[in-house]
């Protein structure tokens, strides 16, 4: 038989299935004592709970808080910033990945930089910068790198052909974050400043995606050290009800503990060759700032040292701006992130801050909260 | 509005809509252009006049090329307004270095589309400009139609009335984005580009009451959903699962993360025909090659005023929103 793609996804968006797991949900909830607010920490899986509309399926004392889990979202507009500079200089390609493009900056987005006469391209694949660094050997293709542990090795694979093919005229501009760092941050920061004690996450549902690379391995603190259950859930709304039951089972059977839904992939190891090349490549970066959330000690990774020549932040270092732009003070996000308010509490909510204009993290693309609150409205 | 003009003005969605009120319907503003229907409605509601230009990249793709757009585009506005395509004109900007070749093999697919439509060319212009000051050629067309039936408008929808598409959705945007990525894979997916006023033609012949039909081109299905709903001031309600969308497409949308109602067509329109009617006009609409798939997808109700609601087959509901931005890929 031959497989067709819609194989990959039939099964998991069946609807006897799905209503056959709000059940058992919603007669295991009702021996809670206490409700459970569940962080999904992926924007894909923010995606998956809007689109499917699953915070109706569940009974009221089970609520989701969307989490920071978006690269797009998070990426503060300094870095933006950086990204606008460099695609207008003389005889520089840009080239990121997919909605990073349409993100403000200060001085607006890349398709803003476009239209005003920037080379800025999105690939699906960081490979395709060979292609155009090969068809365009006088220009310079700085590669505005974004992601979780899931797009990274395709970064460090990128980097691994540039020095094996020897091309000279693709450069990098880093910007990869992780997941177990921000999850910390949210329920135990260092800052003094933010009040993650008061916190109302009660668990997680962890990204699949990540795990496949990092392995389950990466969650196992927080079952162990902050008495959050983790469960790794694929992106179909039937593995997204299957993880929800197996924490309500959790929290019901007084167990706390790190477990996988999405077992059609993710090990405890991940995927090792792929760890190994990043590990190659990359360090992690002392501080890197989230947007909506300030500066998380060892969240993102950088190029190491050896490898300067490729990266683009010190080559461009005289141009690029430094300076710190603050997060607005009105926003809330760091608080809603942490469950400790909900988007229609912020007072710049739907007026100062809009998909079309946002001012947080959790307006930026359909992942974030107040963003998904903004577009599906009063039907959740 | 912003600035400068970004690529996403011209998405037919939200920022699309925000142009032409704000630039366009604030300078010319009179009471035919208000009504903001596919073609407007002139001399005494006898003629149909619209004007659309098109700027494909790539020129020829799979199921149609630009020559056949152009005259379908314009036509099919005429058509949604009940109306026979008669009349068009035709101006072209060619980049200088484009093959006589290439524009001869436009020309013919227009010549055959046209007759499909039994529309002719009276009027037409050409510029040749630098290199680089087009991409290849541009192609507008204007046209006039004679009205069969009057009366037909977006702002007329009401519960009385049920939504049906004339086809699976989504074909011709998925074409387009996967010849301009290059994206390389084995598909039977092709441009649904096809002149509607057959199918509009049947239907009026039939006698079907239809209240308002509209082509579903940039900004797909959602975006006419969502127009007619704040048009007619109304609430559609879509059940999801019966939409028809190909295989074909749906893989495009999964691996892009795109939604099918999002997606830009060209032979697929929307019609709300009085629900006694709607079984008949789709068995009308079945009898076409294309048109398989027909079928009723939504109710017209007043659940949430000029709000377009998808609802799922396990029970739940959501906004289908107007489609923003540029049609991007979503990264995770």
């Amino acid at each position: 038989m031959e497989l067709e793609l819609k194989n990959l996804y039939d099964d998991f968006r069946d609807a006897d299935t799905i209503k056959a797991y709000a059940k058992i949900i919603k007669v295991d909830a009702a021996k809670l004592k206490n409700s459970i607010n569940i962080m999904e920490v992926c924007g894909g899986h923010t995606h998956t709970i809007m689109k499917y509309g699953l915070p109706q399926l569940l009974p009221s004392n089970i609520k989701f808080i969307h989490g920071p889990g978006c690269p797009v979202c998070i990426m503060p507009k300094e870095r933006i910033d950086h990204a606008y500079v460099l695609s207008m200089q003389p005889n520089v390609i840009l080239v990121t990945l997919g909605d990073m493009i349409k993100v403000p900056g200060s001085n607006g987005s890349l398709q803003t930089a476009r239209s005003k006469g920037a080379d800025v391209r999105f690939v699906y694949s960081p490979l395709e910068c060979l292609k155009i660094a090969k068809e365009n050997p006088t220009k310079k293709v700085i590669f505005f790198a974004i992601g979780f542990e899931t797009t990274t090795p395709m970064s460090a694979a990128l980097l691994d052909a540039v020095i094996k093919q020897n091309i000279k005229n693709v450069f990098f501009h880093i910007n990869h974050v992780t997941v177990p760092e921000v999850m910390r941050e949210l329920i135990d920061s260092r800052d003094i400043h933010v009040d993650s004690y008061n916190n109302k996450i009660d668990a997680f549902l962890g990204p699949s995606h990540v795990s496949v690379i990092s392995g389950s391995k990466i969650y196992e603190e927080f079952p162990r050290d902050y008495n959050r259950p983790v469960v790794v859930s694929g992106f179909e709304p039937v593995d997204v009800m299957q993880a929800i039951s197996m924490i309500v089972k959790q929290f019901i059977e007084g167990r706390c503990s790190l477990e996988v839904e999405y077992k059609r992939l993710v090990t405890y190891d991940g995927n090792v060759k792929a760890q190994e090349l990043v590990n190659r490549y990359f360090d992690k970066a002392d501080l890197f700032k989230w947007r909506g959330l300030g500066n998380i000690p060892k969240s993102g990774l950088k190029l190491k040292l050896e490898f300067k020549e490729y990266d683009a932040e010190d080559i461009y270092k005289d141009i690029l701006p430094i300076g710190e732009i603050e997060d607005h003070k009105l926003c809330i996000c760091g608080n809603i992130l942490r469950g400790m308010a909900n988007p229609p509490e912020c007072t710049i909510f739907g007026t100062a801050c809009k998909p079309t204009s946002p001012i947080g993290s959790c307006m930026v693309s359909s992942e974030g909260a107040c963003a998904a609150y903004y577009k599906y409205g009063n039907l959740v | 509005m912003n600035k400068t003009i970004s690529l996403a003005c011209g998405n037919g969605g939200e920022e699309n809509n925000e142009l032409i009120s704000q630039v366009f319907y604030k300078a010319f503003k009179n009471e035919i252009l208000d009504k903001s229907e596919d073609a407007a409605i002139i001399h005494n509601g006898e003629l149909a006049f619209s004007t659309d230009s098109f700027t494909v990249s790539p020129l020829f793709f799979a199921g149609a090329d630009i020559g056949k757009l152009a005259v379908c585009g314009t036509c099919n506005d005429l058509a949604m307004m009940g109306a026979a395509p008669k009349y068009l004109t035709c101006s072209v900007i060619i980049e200088e270095g484009f093959e006589t070749r290439e524009l001869e093999r436009i020309v013919r697919s227009m010549k055959k589309e046209l007759e499909i439509n039994g529309a002719i060319v009276v009027s037409g212009d050409t510029k040749v400009v630098p290199r680089g000051s087009v991409d290849k050629i541009f192609i507008n067309t204007t046209g006039i139609g004679k009205v069969l039936k009057k009366g037909i408008s977006s702002n007329n929808i009401s519960k009385d009335d049920v939504i049906i598409v004339n086809r699976d959705i989504g074909c011709h945007g998925a074409a387009i984005f996967v010849a301009r990525e290059g994206i390389e894979m084995s598909s039977s997916l092709k441009s649904d580009c096809e002149s509607l006023f057959p199918q509009v033609e049947a239907l009026l012949d039939a006698n079907i009451k239809i209240t308002a039909m509209r082509d579903a081109t940039r900004g797909g299905v959602s975006a006419v959903l969502n127009e007619w709903s704040r048009q007619s001031n109304i609430c559609i309600e879509v059940e999801e699962e019966i939409i028809p969308v190909s295989d074909e497409v749906k893989g495009i949308c999964e691996m892009l993360g795109f939604e099918a109602t999002a997606l830009a067509n060209e032979g697929t329109f929307v019609l709300a025909v009085n629900h006694e009617d709607a079984p008949r006009a789709v068995e009308i609409l079945k009898t076409f090659e294309s048109c398989k798939n027909a079928a009723i997808i939504a109710k017209v109700t007043d659940t949430h005023l000029k709000k377009v609601i998808l609802k799922s087959s396990w029970g739940t509901s959501r906004f289908l929103d107007t489609p923003s931005g540029e049609l991007l890929p979503r990264i995770c």
